[in-house]
């Protein structure tokens, strides 16, 4: 018997109805990173509807969407699958996941590391994080430098005045099941 | 004139600090008051939503209470943050239980009496082309453009309420407004991939390619753009191998075409330099 437990999260935590896609694949003729994914999307929704969770969660496809929404625009059936794609990369990262793509999910870390602690984006710091993190020094070495010297990315940051209001939200959040 | 609330976003105060000097230039010159939200947060942007829902909702939420004390519709040159907190609103104004849980979080009370503009719906549907073409003192003659949206200004269009999110007309009007030679072309609102530019550079290059190819075959010698992410992958990913092509915000046209002097200020930023285009037009 087919296990809809899986489906049915993915369901509340993206408030879709997955058991709607009748695979037409208008989304995966649409989606401009298709052709860099395992699956696409249309396939992804069916390995919902199929409850393989693990081969998702482990799939490069959920890191390479790039939330785009051309999919749930053009989508017969009206689901949106960009918040599909949050969905499984929510719980990927609440479950420890290794993810197929280790620079997207640190980057989505690190980013937010940083919103926590100053309120705002502060992108050399960011950047600096990630570099050291992914190891890896030198690339866009030719722009980065540049965009400094430009005056483009200040070195202090702005600490907002609401920080500790931020960092409680983020307290907050971090619990909240999403229960429609 | 009405004024308005002014949320620049994070990239506006960085790596897109030409796109914010040309809204500030800009409205000063059109006389249209900004006030900038006083102690805005990140919105969390594309990276909040990928980890928690509720925080990509209650990030852009502390802003919108901001905002509704301020008492005045809050204009976002950024698409992702204008997208964000356009989301944000739609849930407040269509999901009474997850309205109730963000105010009890942030502490205030949703009236929904502040809206949420993008910057391109203010200067092309409130100020208007007729007010803009009335400032125009160098137009922008013989300066082939195409105008580009990208994703999030435009989609999902039942939570943006903007332009058709398949071929969107504002950009080119406002463009040709200015003078330029807006070519059409299919690609404005196809994705450039800014989100995986620096964590899948080479997915990003290759969208940015056929953006650049594309709209170079419609006969165009620069792209103009509406968004911060955008406009930095479109410069950043554009292949080393052929001749780059710059890549402009639309305030900082309307700031040339209206003559003022500070968009002198705005080229040296650029990582591809549209200094020697510019200086091919007949003026």
């Amino acid at each position: 018997m087919l296990d809809t437990t899986f489906t049915t999260q993915i369901n509340l935590l993206s408030s879709q109805t997955i058991q709607l896609c009748y695979h037409c694949h208008k989304c995966t003729a649409g989606c401009p990173v298709a052709e860099d994914m395992e699956f696409g999307p249309d396939r992804v929704l069916r390995l919902v509807q199929l409850g393989e969770k693990e081969r998702l969660l482990a799939s490069h496809d959920i890191w390479l969407c790039a939330g785009c929404e051309t999919c749930g625009t053009r989508c017969p059936n009206e689901i949106d699958i960009a918040q599909v794609m949050d969905a499984l990369r929510q719980i990927a990262i609440a479950e420890g996941v290794r993810p197929a793509e280790p620079y997207a999910e640190k980057f989505h870390k690190v980013f937010m590391g940083v919103v926590r602690y100053m309120g705002r984006m502060h992108e050399a710091s960011m950047l600096g994080a990630y570099k050291l993190w992914s190891m890896d020094l030198l690339s866009d070495m030719d722009s980065a430098p540049v965009m400094l010297l430009k005056g483009k990315v200040p070195l202090l940051p702005h600490l907002l005045k609401g920080r500790g209001e931020v960092r409680r939200i983020f307290e907050e959040t971090s619990n909240v099941k999403r229960e429609t | 004139m009405t004024d308005y609330s002014y949320y620049p976003g994070c990239s506006l105060e960085a790596t897109a600090i030409e796109f914010n000097d040309s809204v500030l230039a800009v409205f000063e010159a059109l006389q249209v008051g900004l006030h900038e939200l006083d102690d805005w947060n990140c919105c969390g942007a594309s990276s909040a939503h990928s980890m928690s829902h509720a925080l990509s909702l209650a990030l852009p939420a502390r802003n919108l209470a901001i905002a509704q004390k301020a008492g005045r519709d809050v204009v976002m040159p950024c698409a992702a943050c204008f997208n964000r907190h356009k989301t944000t609103d739609h849930v407040m104004r269509n999901d009474p239980e997850q309205r109730a849980g963000l105010e009890k979080m942030i502490g205030f009370e949703f009236t929904g009496t502040v809206g949420v503009r993008p910057l391109l719906d203010v200067v092309g549907n409130e100020i208007g082309l007729e007010r803009i073409r009335a400032m125009v003192k160098r137009p922008l003659t013989g300066l082939k453009v195409v105008g580009y949206y990208g994703c999030l200004l435009v989609r999902p269009p039942e939570i943006t309420q903007f332009e058709n999110p398949d071929n969107p007309q504002l950009m080119n009007r406002l463009l040709e407004t200015l003078g330029a030679d807006a070519r059409p072309w299919s690609y404005a609102t196809d994705c450039c991939g800014g989100g995986l530019s620096l964590t899948k550079s080479s997915v990003a290059m290759k969208l940015v390619t056929r953006l650049a190819d594309r709209a170079r075959e419609a006969g165009a010698d620069a792209i103009v753009t509406s968004c911060p992410l955008c406009q930095l992958n479109l410069e950043m990913r554009q292949p080393k191998t052929s001749p780059k092509m710059p890549i402009f915000y639309f305030t900082e046209l309307m700031g040339l075409a209206f003559g003022l002097e500070k968009a002198g200020g705005w080229w040296s930023k650029h990582l591809i330099d549209p200094q020697p285009l510019l200086r091919q037009l007949p003026v």
